[in-house]
């Protein structure tokens, strides 16, 4: 298929193309979710959330399937409507415009575009319900089909594009009616991981450029790390943690948000005493927020371990997994936990199946959560 | 009219390859098959031509009662046309985006009027109706809306299942269309071929009900046929063949039209029930 060969250099070329005329940087839209509620029979799709998010931001939602992310990003868009609370665009409450009304550009999982149109016309379809002439329509929609790298693919239809050039066209659509919200719904999970990648960046640098604020809702947590100004984990209808990428990461709020960003090792630890935990028997800090009593796992990073080799240490290697720079070590412990280590590849070299090993960690505050049975 | 469905089903989904290499063995039976068939269809229209002679068909256009018989069923089509169009397309678009749990349900109410035979149909409806509707002709239209809405409905239901209405519905809305404005630009177009499909249906319906315009005393095209035929018999036969003839030029013409759009937008070709994806034909 010669569309996906040519798929690498146009996508690199749209990053460089000359910005639109008269698609500049525009003021960005605030956007508040207010104590959205929304119940599909007796599950709750989104309990209470709220969420503000700034001009020109890009905030992405992230969660597993069923934890209301959807749901409330189609609560903003006007294709679902919230049981109680209220979704503010501009500071106007937008719960009674339709979705037709609302300038919101969508970019959606599946295929979206208009079978019988072609690429040009798709992406003029928005300008043509807002009344526009029909040269001035068709020119700013060939402006954004080059801003998208996809000028030669104009008078194509949507069967003759890739999966990554149709997602290409409809984010120029969606682009093209210069909409106060961009609302992406996991626009490039149905793709293949080359494509997605490229075309992660590309969205990343059109949506800063134009400074359209925009929701992103993906399940995939590389994803959302990459892309987003603020992440927002979700779970169970609610907003878990939201925070900048790095936060996220190093300081998560809770233990569904460190192990559902990112790889967590279980270690079951003890309370010893207010605020300190014991774990591969040395006593530290606990980060507040986790229970104070009971039995309980500690919360370690791959790369918040260390190992070394160690006659009589407190494990064994039972697999290696080569990363690039770093090397995941999987050591046994006693007690049958078996946790993984991240350590720079030379260093990783000795440490075959079967070597003895020593495990153990930082001074730093760790994370615990109740211990999982 | 199901043989004629099922001769354009096969003709147009050619078999997969496997089955294509195992069934040359058979051509022989294929062509065996194919006679009988042939024979069975085209053996009565041979009698019927030659009954006909060649002066029946220069008559049938200057006996009276042909052009206004075929004229009011011409119209009736028309009028039963746009009427199952304007209420089964909104109404089968809405049960797709809205109601998706509802299709089982409506796809066995409009089999109804097929279960039911036109006699009790026409029979209860003439009992009921004012006496201002029973007058008119467009009674017998209405009627033909109840007839034709099985076949409208599976085509059009067929026609939108193989597009994603509720994404298409959404992006169209979030670019600022109005759910007719929806329907007209996004939804009709990409469902064109399953629109002619209902079409033909229904014009071929109306243009050869007998029962009901009978029973409700309007000399249809079918009835004026039927009547004539009392009266000259070569001609009543020659004007069922021509009317054959030219329902066959308006059907060919369709799947004509339709197949070249469908090549365009990359749906697949065309059978009278359903658009079956491209991928699924071979090449």
């Amino acid at each position: 298929m010669t569309a996906k060969a040519n798929e690498t250099e146009t996508a690199a070329a749209a990053v460089n193309a000359p910005l639109a005329a008269g698609s500049g940087p525009r003021e960005g839209t605030p956007v508040s979710l207010r104590n959205l509620s929304r119940a599909f029979g007796a599950t709750k799709a989104l309990d209470g959330m709220s969420l503000d998010i700034a001009p020109g931001e890009l905030v992405a939602l992230l969660g597993p399937s069923g934890c209301g992310k959807t749901t409330a990003l189609r609560i903003v868009a006007g294709f679902e409507f919230a049981d109680s609370g209220e979704v503010l665009v501009g500071g106007r409450d937008v719960s009674g415009v339709p979705a037709s009304k609302r300038d919101m550009g969508m970019v959606f999982q599946s295929y979206s575009l208009f079978p019988n149109m072609n690429a040009l016309d798709n992406v003029a379809f928005g300008l043509r319900m807002r009344k526009m002439g029909t040269t001035q329509r068709r020119g700013k929609a060939g402006e954004l089909l080059e801003m998208v790298g996809l000028s030669p693919q104009a008078a194509q239809f949507p069967h003759q594009l890739s999966g990554g050039q149709q997602q290409r066209v409809a984010l120029a659509r969606a682009l093209a009616i210069e909409p106060r919200v961009l609302l992406l719904d996991e626009p490039l999970s149905a793709l293949d991981a080359k494509v997605r990648l490229q075309l992660r960046e590309q969205i990343r640098t059109l949506q800063q450029r134009l400074g359209t604020t925009t929701i992103f809702v993906t399940h995939d947590q590389e994803e959302a790390l990459s892309m987003a100004d603020r992440v927002g984990v979700m779970r169970n209808g609610k907003l878990e943690q939201i925070a900048e990428p790095a936060e996220l990461y190093t300081s998560p709020a809770t233990a569904f948000v460190a192990e559902f960003v990112g790889t967590m090792n279980r270690l079951p630890g003890e309370l010893s005493g207010p605020g300190t935990v014991t774990v591969l028997g040395v006593s530290v800090a606990v980060i507040e927020g986790g229970p104070t009593s009971g039995l309980v796992d500690v919360l370690l990073r791959p790369e918040g371990l260390t190992v070394a080799p160690a006659e009589g240490g407190n494990g064994i290697v039972t697999g290696r997994t080569f990363l690039g720079a770093v090397t995941r070590v999987a050591v046994l412990l006693s007690g049958d936990t078996e946790v993984r280590v991240d350590v720079p590849s030379a260093t990783a070299a000795p440490m075959t199946l079967g070597t003895a090993v020593q495990v153990g960690l930082p001074a730093a505050p760790v994370l615990v959560a109740p211990r999982e049975s | 009219m199901a043989a004629l469905t099922k001769d354009l089903d096969i003709a147009t989904a050619p078999p997969p390859p496997a089955a294509r290499s195992r069934r040359r063995g058979s051509g022989a039976w294929r062509w065996v098959v194919m006679v009988i068939a042939g024979v069975y269809f085209l053996l009565p229209l041979y009698a019927a031509l030659r009954f006909a002679g060649l002066s029946g068909f220069g008559d049938v256009f200057t006996t009276p009662g042909f052009g206004s018989s075929l004229w009011l069923s011409i119209r009736l089509a028309a009028v039963t046309w746009v009427i199952t169009m304007v209420l089964m397309i909104p109404t089968t678009v809405y049960v797709h985006l809205r109601m998706p749990r509802m299709r089982r349900l409506l796809e066995g109410a409009t089999i109804l009027p097929i279960v039911i035979p036109p006699v009790v149909l026409i029979v209860g409806v003439l009992q009921v109706m004012p006496l201002a509707l029973r007058s008119t002709v467009w009674l017998l239209a209405l009627e033909y809306v109840v007839l034709a809405m099985p076949f409208a409905y599976r085509a059009i239901d067929a026609g939108l299942r193989a597009i994603d209405v509720k994404t298409l519905t959404e992006a169209a809305g979030s670019l600022g269309s109005g759910l007719f404005s929806t329907i007209w630009r996004v939804i009709l177009p990409n469902i064109r071929t399953a629109v002619l499909s209902a079409t033909i249906l229904i014009v071929a319906l109306v243009l050869g009900e007998f029962t009901m315009a009978s029973l409700d005393l309007q000399q249809t095209f079918p009835v004026w046929i039927v009547l004539f035929d009392q009266e000259n018999a070569q001609i009543s036969v020659a004007a069922s063949i021509f009317a054959l003839v030219v329902t066959w030029i308006f059907l060919m013409l369709i799947t004509v039209i339709a197949t070249r759009q469908s090549r365009r937008t990359g749906r697949g070709q065309v059978t009278l029930f359903t658009v079956a994806p491209r991928e699924t034909i071979g090449n």
